[in-house]
């Protein structure tokens, strides 16, 4: 089943064509409404005037993460407040979270996206979704949710968390499809084996699963464990949420509805595009967003795209999944991390500094994350409590900031190895490659 | 009447403490009484030795996070009853103890190394009382 068969089976040069109408619109869009791309684009020498199709996309400026940042919160929304329908957030590296603003058609364009995505998986209005992942700003519940509903698919928004009311659900209801991070798919699955719950009751036939990285040991994993099909979304927040690229039943790589958002890989260090096959960066311009288009998206990801046609039919492109960033963030429990926040938290408390190393690693598939912290010697106190106030301190300021609880080991001073240059921060066990 | 605990931050590893006794073992400097705070991750060791500045200077220079804390230290009769009459002087003015630990010297004493709230307090409450209090002197020896 293919969801939308004019765009997602489109010829490659008409689909060009579309790209190039839609990239040549919304420069011109974002020149008279953004200040902050008319500067960018003015600096580059480019007039809305001079990007005729999508051959020219290539001498666009990028825009980064950074950028999001210091337009904090506002200030690359294309549209006034009034025509922004909901907000998004995702966690940003120095406490101030990255924000998205949808208009009620960037709503539209989203639920077409992950209606796509769904019927990828086999969904129709025949089936019971149970959206698992959590709602809130974060994207993964409310996206889903609207995808399903256009779909037809009767929704069962459980958010996150609360594992013996999953299962209960998933028995009583008869949920088809399970919808949330790969790392708790994995986790309802051992608990539903824990429970002893009898796997014949269980009606699940697919899920769909994304927003943190997962290896393929894992999804055969899950699939066995919870009798069903895993695949894979891809999305960020910062060009729609979940949804942007999809795997079909073929399973070999994630489409990218480029009709919307365009693709490009590049060479991190050189920012040249590199040809399809070749691993580099991924680049996203989202040409149809209205609320908050942006202008080749560097979203840090490092992967290879493949063009050629698909057995399932659809011509887009395939991504394949992401084999790590060309920065230093991290992905735990779906949450984006990035080691600065750490330091940011620990030079804010006066009773420390910032000599930290994370430790993460994956316990039962659960994600888990030390911050080894050097204890200061004129805050060293004899008396357990005071320790394990300063540690529970720390831990509370790791937890608002980030997002996601850390547990906090306090380690001598001077035992954190110290390095020449850039220090070591980071100890990923995970594996996922 | 104050007698100099040396309090020592600990990681929990294997072979970190044998680190510790070695430095004051080659520095000829004596421990005569220690206890150690245990959570899952770190300990905190706190002792009593023979010349505690020195001591806490060469642990330093070796890396290890020291803090002289101010104790006191009082002595007991080492009979049944001696540390339930001492505890009730204390508890009966009011002092809180943040932590303790005893060791017997000799047959007939016992010395217990109080650490309270309040270190001008529990000195005068136990002197009123006639309490035989360790002097920084006598640690050499005990």
């Amino acid at each position: 089943m293919i969801w939308n068969e004019h765009y997602e089976c489109m010829e490659r040069e008409e689909l060009q064509k579309l790209q190039g109408q839609r990239v040549k619109e919304m420069v011109k869009r974002v020149y008279d409404t953004v200040p902050f791309y008319r500067n960018k684009l003015k600096e580059a020498g480019i007039e809305p005037g001079d990007i005729k199709g999508i051959e020219e996309l290539k001498k666009l400026p990028f825009t980064t993460k950074q950028d999001l940042r210091d337009n904090y919160p506002f200030g690359l929304f294309a549209v006034p407040q009034p025509e922004i329908v909901r907000f998004h957030a995702s966690s940003g590296t120095t406490g101030k979270p990255t924000v998205v603003g949808y208009t009620h058609n960037d709503i539209q364009m989203w639920s077409e996206v992950v209606a796509r995505s769904l019927t990828m998986a086999g969904v129709t209005k025949t089936d019971i979704i149970q959206v698992a992942y959590g709602y809130g700003l974060f994207t993964g519940g409310l996206g889903l949710h609207y995808g399903a509903e256009k779909v037809g698919a009767s929704v069962v928004p459980i958010s996150g968390g609360n594992t013996k009311k999953q299962l209960q659900l998933i028995e009583d209801f008869g949920s088809t499809v399970l919808a949330c991070t790969p790392s708790y798919a994995a986790f309802i699955g051992e608990s539903l084996v824990e429970e002893k719950i009898d796997p014949r009751k269980i009606k699940l036939k697919a899920g769909v699963f994304g927003a943190e990285p997962w290896t393929q040991e894992m999804r055969a994993q899950i699939e066995q464990v919870l009798g069903i099909k895993a695949y894979d979304i891809y999305g960020l927040t910062e060009i729609i949420g979940p949804g942007v690229s999809m795997e079909c039943q073929f399973q070999r790589g994630m489409h990218i509805f480029e009709d919307h958002f365009i693709p490009e890989i590049i060479n991190p260090d050189t920012g040249e595009v590199l040809p399809y096959g070749e691993l580099g960066e991924l680049v996203f311009t989202p040409a149809t967003k209205e609320a908050m288009p942006l202008i080749r998206y560097r979203t840090r990801d490092l992967t290879r795209l493949h063009a050629e046609q698909c057995e399932c039919g659809r011509t887009l492109v395939r991504m394949e999944k992401c084999v790590g960033r060309s920065d230093d963030m991290l992905i735990i429990r779906g949450v984006n991390v990035f080691p600065s926040q750490v330091e940011s938290v620990l030079l804010e408390m006066s009773e420390t500094k910032p000599h930290y190393l994370i430790v993460v690693d994956r316990e039962n598939n659960l994600d888990t994350m030390e911050i080894q912290v050097e204890i200061e010697e004129e805050f060293f106190s004899d008396e357990v409590k005071e320790l394990e106030g300063l540690r529970h301190r720390i831990k509370a300021n790791i937890s608002s900031t980030l997002g996601i609880s850390a547990s906090i080991r306090l380690v001598e001073p001077g035992t954190i190895e110290r390095s020449m240059g850039k220090a070591k921060r980071v100890i990923d066990k995970r594996n996922l490659q | 009447m104050i007698i100099k605990q040396l309090s020592v931050f600990l990681e929990n590893k294997t072979g970190r403490l044998t680190e510790l006794t070695g430095i004051l073992a080659d520095n000829d400097i004596n421990i005569s009484a220690f206890s150690i705070a245990d959570t899952a991750d770190y300990g905190i060791l706190r002792m009593i030795v023979g010349r505690p500045e020195l001591a806490a200077q060469v642990l330093k220079d070796s890396g290890f996070t020291v803090k002289i804390t101010d104790v006191v230290g009082m002595i007991i009769p080492n009979t049944p009853g001696g540390l339930h009459k001492a505890l009730q002087i204390i508890s009966d003015n009011s002092v809180a103890i943040e932590y303790m630990y005893a060791f017997a010297s000799g047959e007939c004493k016992a010395t217990v190394v109080i650490r309270a709230d309040s270190l001008h307090k529990i000195i005068d409450v136990l002197q009123e009382h006639k309490m035989e209090l360790l002097k920084e002197g006598d640690v050499i020896q005990v």
